[in-house]
Formats: C-alpha cells, sequence, structure tokens
C-alpha cells in the first residue's frame, strides 16, 4: 500500500507560497453573520430578498473521512465528506457577500484535501489555496459576485481529484440576488420550502461472484475503485448519498399549494432531473440567476460540475417520485427521491373515472372492437 | 358474499383427502441438528387439519369505482393441506439442477442442505414441483395463496390499509406510510433452516427472511355496495402473489423482488418457495405415475 499522506504533502507546501491576499477592501466595518451549516436535504434559516448590505458570512467545515453505507444492501465505502454529510451541506448567502469559511481537517484523517468553489473567481476556486493536511484548518474569504446555485468540490490534485468527488465530496452554495429570485418578467419569485437534492455517482469494484467489495480503507480501495472509475459506469448513482436516503420515512414533504424551490447538483457527471407527475414551473436550468427561469419544464439538464434550481407549487396530494429520468438510473442505480404532499385531491385536474376493469365493462353500447385494419 | 369471490383462478381448489396419513409432528421448535437430520426435516410434511381461517383476499378490489381493502373472509376449510415443513433448501434445489429439470440460479448456490434456496422465480418453483412429482409419483405444487394463509396461521399479518376518506389520495398516502414502516432486515443472507421459529402448525421459518412463492394469480375484482363481485375478474397470471412477512405480488419470471420507482420499504429479502402435497386424486396420481413411466417405456 502507497503512502497517502506523502504523496499528497508536496502539493500543500506549494500551496502556502500563494496565500498572500493582494488589493483586499477593507472590509472591517462589514457586518459579520455568522451561519450554522444543516445537513441535506435541509438548507440553513436565510432570508431569501434582504434588506442588510453586503456582509461577511462566516461558515466552518470539518472535513470527515467515514464509511457510509450506500445502498439496501449494505454496500460500503470510504467516503469522504464536507462536514460528515454526502453531499456536503448547502450553503446560502446573498450576491456581494463575502463568504468566509474555515475549513478543518482534523487529524483522525489520513488525506489532504481541499475546497474548489465553482462560485469563486481565481485560485482554483479557492483549491489552490485550501490544500490542508489531516491536523491543519485554513480560512478562505471570496466574494460572491454572481448570483446562483453552484457546485463545490474537493480538488486536490491529480487523480485525487476524480477520486475525492466519486467518495462524496462535493456540495452547494446558493448565492440568491439581494432582492431574491425572479421570474422572467422581474416580477418577484418566493418560495416557502428549499431543498438541496445532492446527486453522487459512485464506483464500487465487485468481487469474482458479483458482490460489492469492502476494503478496510480508502487508500486500499483506491486501485480497484480507479479501474471502475476509469470505464465511466457508476455502480450506484444516488441523492443524498444513498440509494433510498429521500424515500419512505425520509422522504421529502409538502403541501399542496406550497412553492417548493429544488436544489439539484451533480459535481461529476450529467443528470436530467423530472418531478414524475409535476413539472418545473420555473426552472434555472443552469442554475444561474442573473437568466431569466424557463417556465412549464418537463425535464430538466443539470450538465456534470453544475447546480440547478426548479421552483413548483404542487396542486395535488400524493406521491411524487423525484428522478433522474434515465430510468434505468433513477430505479436500478438509485436516483430517486419521492415527495409525499398531503391536501386535497383535485378532480379537475386528474380523475380516474372509470377504475380498472375489464375491456368494454364501461361501454353500454357493448364491447368495443379493437381496431384490426391498417389505414392506407 | 364469499361463493361470489370464488371464481378467481387459483382460489379454492378442492383437496379432498381419501388417504389418511399420520400426523407429522408439529409444533416444537427445531433443535440444533445435523445435517442428515436437516435432510430428513427437508423431506417432511406437516398436515395442517381443516378449520375456519379468516383471510384477507389478495389482490385489487373496486367498490362502485373506488379502490378499497380486499375483502376479510372467513374461510372453512374441509381438507387439511399437507404442505413441507421447511422451504425447499439449496441442496434440493440443485438435484433438479443437475437432473436438468431446473435452470441453474443466477449465482450459484452452496449447494447447502440446511439452508433455503433462494433467487427462485416462479418458473423455477413450479419446474422444481413437477421435477419432485414426475421423481416421487406424487403430486407436488406451489400452495394457493389461501393454503399458504391457512398453513401460515398466526405468523400472518394483515396489513389492510382502512381510511374513511373518498379521496383516493389519503388511501394512497397511508399505505405509502405503511410501507415506509418496514424495517429492512440488516441482514439478507439465507439463514439455517429453523432460524426462524415454528408457527403453531410446526412449519418452520414461516415470515423469515426468505418470502415464499404461492400459485395464485394476481386479481382485480369490482365490488358493489355490499361487497358482492360484480362481474368477472381481471386475472393476470404473469403476476403471482408471494407470501411472507408481508404479501407482496411478483412478475413471475423475476428472481429477486426489489423496490424502486414509486415503490418503497422493504422490498422481499429473498425469493424461495415450500409445496403442498395433493392428495386430492388418484386419478392425478395415476397420471403423475405414468409421466413417470414413460421415459423407462
Amino acid at each position: 500500500m502507497f503512502n497517502r499522506r506523502s504523496m499528497l504533502m508536496c502539493a500543500a507546501v506549494s500551496a502556502l507560497l500563494v496565500a498572500a491576499p493582494a488589493l483586499a477592501q477593507d472590509l472591517s466595518k462589514l457586518a459579520r453573520v455568522k451561519v450554522d451549516l444543516v445537513a441535506p436535504p435541509f438548507i440553513h434559516p436565510h432570508e431569501q430578498a434582504t434588506k442588510a448590505a453586503p456582509r461577511i458570512v462566516e461558515f466552518k467545515m470539518n472535513i470527515e473521512e467515514k464509511e457510509i453505507t450506500i445502498d439496501g444492501d449494505g454496500t460500503k465505502i470510504h467516503a469522504m465528506t464536507f462536514n460528515g454529510s454526502v453531499p456536503g451541506p448547502m450553503m446560502v448567502v446573498h450576491e456581494n457577500d463575502y463568504v468566509e469559511l474555515t475549513l478543518v481537517n482534523p487529524d483522525t484523517n489520513s488525506m489532504a484535501h481541499n475546497i474548489d468553489f465553482h462560485a469563486a473567481t481565481g485560485a482554483l476556486g479557492g483549491g489552490e489555496l485550501t490544500l490542508i493536511n489531516p491536523g491543519e484548518q485554513v480560512v478562505l474569504r471570496f466574494k460572491a459576485t454572481r448570483p446562483g446555485v453552484f457546485v463545490y468540490h474537493c480538488a486536490p490534485g491529480g487523480p485525487m481529484i476524480p477520486w475525492h468527488v466519486v467518495s462524496g465530496m462535493s456540495g452547494a452554495i446558493m448565492v440568491l440576488p439581494r432582492d431574491g429570485l425572479k421570474d422572467e418578467t422581474g416580477k418577484p419569485l418566493h418560495y416557502d420550502k428549499a431543498y438541496y437534492v445532492g446527486e453522487n455517482d459512485f464506483y464500487v469494484p465487485k468481487d469474482e461472484n458479483g458482490k460489492f467489495k469492502h476494503y478496510d480503507s480508502g487508500g486500499e480501495s483506491y486501485p480497484e475503485t480507479v479501474e471502475v472509475m476509469r470505464k465511466l459506469i457508476p455502480t450506484h448513482v444516488v441523492f443524498n448519498g444513498a440509494v433510498g436516503a429521500l424515500t419512505g420515512k425520509n422522504a421529502l414533504q409538502a403541501s399542496v399549494g406550497e412553492r417548493v424551490l429544488v436544489v439539484h447538483s451533480q459535481a461529476n457527471r450529467d443528470s436530467r432531473p423530472h418531478l414524475i407527475g409535476g413539472h418545473g414551473d420555473y426552472v434555472w436550468e443552469t442554475g444561474k440567476f442573473a437568466n431569466p427561469p424557463q417556465k412549464d419544464l418537463e425535464t430538466w439538464f443539470i450538465r456534470g460540475g453544475s447546480a440547478g434550481a426548479a421552483l413548483y407549487t404542487f396542486r395535488e396530494p400524493g406521491i411524487y417520485a423525484y428522478v433522474t429520468h434515465n430510468l434505468i438510473e433513477a430505479v436500478e442505480l438509485g436516483g430517486t427521491a419521492h415527495f409525499k404532499v398531503d391536501g386535497k385531491w383535485n378532480d379537475d385536474l386528474m380523475k380516474q373515472i372509470r377504475p380498472p376493469e375489464p375491456i368494454g365493462a364501461g361501454d353500454k353500447l357493448g364491447s368495443i372492437a379493437p381496431h384490426t385494419g391498417h389505414a392506407r | 358474499m364469499i361463493a361470489a369471490l370464488l371464481h378467481s383462478k387459483t382460489a379454492f381448489l378442492k383437496i379432498g383427502f381419501a388417504f389418511a396419513v399420520p400426523l407429522a409432528v408439529a409444533g416444537t421448535p427445531l433443535p440444533s441438528q445435523r445435517a442428515s437430520e436437516v435432510r430428513e426435516i427437508a423431506n417432511e410434511t406437516v398436515r395442517v387439519p381443516p378449520t375456519v381461517f379468516s383471510y384477507r383476499a389478495a389482490g385489487e378490489f373496486n367498490r362502485e369505482r373506488v379502490a378499497v381493502s380486499a375483502p376479510l373472509l372467513q374461510l372453512r376449510r374441509d381438507a387439511p393441506v399437507v404442505i413441507m415443513k421447511s422451504q425447499v433448501t439449496e441442496a434440493a434445489f440443485e438435484e433438479c439442477v443437475r437432473d436438468g429439470a431446473c435452470r441453474a440460479l443466477a449465482r450459484p448456490s452452496l449447494g447447502r442442505p440446511d439452508v433455503p434456496v433462494s433467487g427462485v422465480s416462479w418458473e423455477d418453483a413450479t419446474a422444481y414441483a413437477r421435477w419432485l412429482s414426475s421423481r416421487t409419483g406424487e403430486i407436488w405444487r406451489l400452495p394457493t395463496d389461501e393454503e399458504w394463509v391457512f398453513a401460515a396461521g398466526s405468523r400472518v399479518k394483515d396489513e389492510a390499509v382502512e381510511t374513511d376518506s373518498d379521496d383516493f389520495s389519503q388511501r394512497w398516502l397511508a399505505k405509502y406510510d405503511r410501507e415506509s414502516a418496514r424495517d429492512r432486515t440488516a441482514d439478507r443472507r439465507t439463514r439455517r433452516i429453523g432460524s426462524f421459529g415454528a408457527n403453531e402448525h410446526g412449519l418452520l421459518d414461516i415470515a423469515g427472511n426468505v418470502w415464499e412463492w404461492t400459485d395464485s394469480c394476481f386479481v382485480r375484482q369490482s365490488l358493489d355496495a355490499a361487497d358482492r363481485a360484480v362481474g368477472e375478474p381481471t386475472t393476470n397470471c404473469g403476476v403471482r402473489v408471494v407470501e411472507g412477512a408481508h404479501r407482496t405480488y411478483a412478475t413471475s419470471f423475476l428472481r429477486d423482488a426489489r423496490a424502486g420507482g414509486c415503490s418503497v420499504g422493504a422490498p422481499p429479502d429473498n425469493l424461495g418457495f415450500r409445496l403442498v402435497r395433493d392428495e386430492g386424486s388418484w386419478l392425478g396420481r395415476f397420471i403423475v405415475s405414468l409421466k413417470r413411466l414413460k421415459p423407462i417405456g
């Protein structure tokens, strides 16, 4: 087995040399606010529009390497996590706020990690300034100049980059316009509830009997995992870190009439969210709020390495499956979440006029003859 | 009302019992045993004596065009059910495979004589029953769902969802909650026969972690306000009733019943089966014995 720590150390040293700020504004007069992150699919409390002046928003994330179970069969991987969850927590700020992140790599970990914010400008999204070894911490500040939802992920250099990402190290940040979301005419849009659905693709090697292998450490899993990764066919495509993590007892909740914002991120691979039985009323498919939202979408496309947002008002009660509409991935590999929606059924939108019954049973004139001929 | 429901294809197969056979010892928990004893248990049957039992009909029901819980019937059996004490084992199934009468399992089993076979479809189970019948000259077949419930006795859980709302979505959500409440077994691996104990009739491992195929087809029936069947049922024999810790329905060629899509909760951990021995007709047995002779003659 190779020594992971020594292999990754050199990159961390080079990072120190460039860590001197230039042209910084005097930010000492800005208000500071501290945010406690919550684990997905939930999002920490936040204002949708704010009257406050741009401020410094402080976050702290602990990197945690740990084993997680990713399906109902008990398949385990040695995950790498931002703040203990896969995906990492959603961060919310407003346009022109300063994000100030304290990133901690406890000495219980075995690898160097960093963070690359797609919302940030320069230094590989902050990745070049944040590479830390076990036992270190770093503080990064960046200005959130572009409104939208953006992926963040670990990118510690070379072959470590994709491996860390497909081991769970990605999350998302939402930079809201200061005056909130707007429709295509500039009219304000509000949500009653917001969920963050982070999608991950996992590549777990199998043994000669086709069973998923278990390894004693992440390092031991690495060579065979890379073999699977290079074939580009994931063994698992999951929402919120595991097959079924957002179904059953953990299904997302909503009520008829509620406006729900769903942020969907995929750091590594394309995805196509679809709400079975519903729509996207307003969809920022590329996730960037300076662009007008698209309306009435059936399915939207999340490019690998990006996040998108969809706003929907539930109109009927019942179960909705929120899937990636490659249904093989949704059903066989795990890419399914459920919304459990309460409320009163609206017959105007849909009604079962007759239940399933033998063919012709509801036809007063007798059974309907099947079409046989071909029109020419 | 019961009579009106009788036209499901698999319901209420008449089982006569012209030949009295001594009762198998039943109801005792299984001590740890040697493989040879296990092999004997694997061949043992239990005779469940006739009685009245309550039966939640399998399938889907509409009352006046609204989906409702299946009727809860009080059924009277006037014949015993002679059923395998344990589920068919890996070793027994492998024998059928070796004889060329059963399709090999997707994942080769270890051929253990004391562990139930799993990963079998309804087609596999039926092929095994045919093979065993021709080998023994007896009539072996999958139980109907009624027979299974009857033999399973107190291990049957009635999971009907009752709602008084005529809003179909309320029933849908209640069903979803019920399914969500099922905890998935942490360890799905099949265990030694007897690991899940015996029921009051002495049947082993009923409602353990191996679900059992029945011969009953999926049925949909309309009812009137008084719960009488209206019209013919729709019967789909491409989907069979599967019994165990909860009842489910599965496509007959599936060997692994998984959840997914809009379904939730714990799907059957494993699919296996046990058979009943039909003592019904001397004619049937005669036909089986003829079939048995055919390859020789």
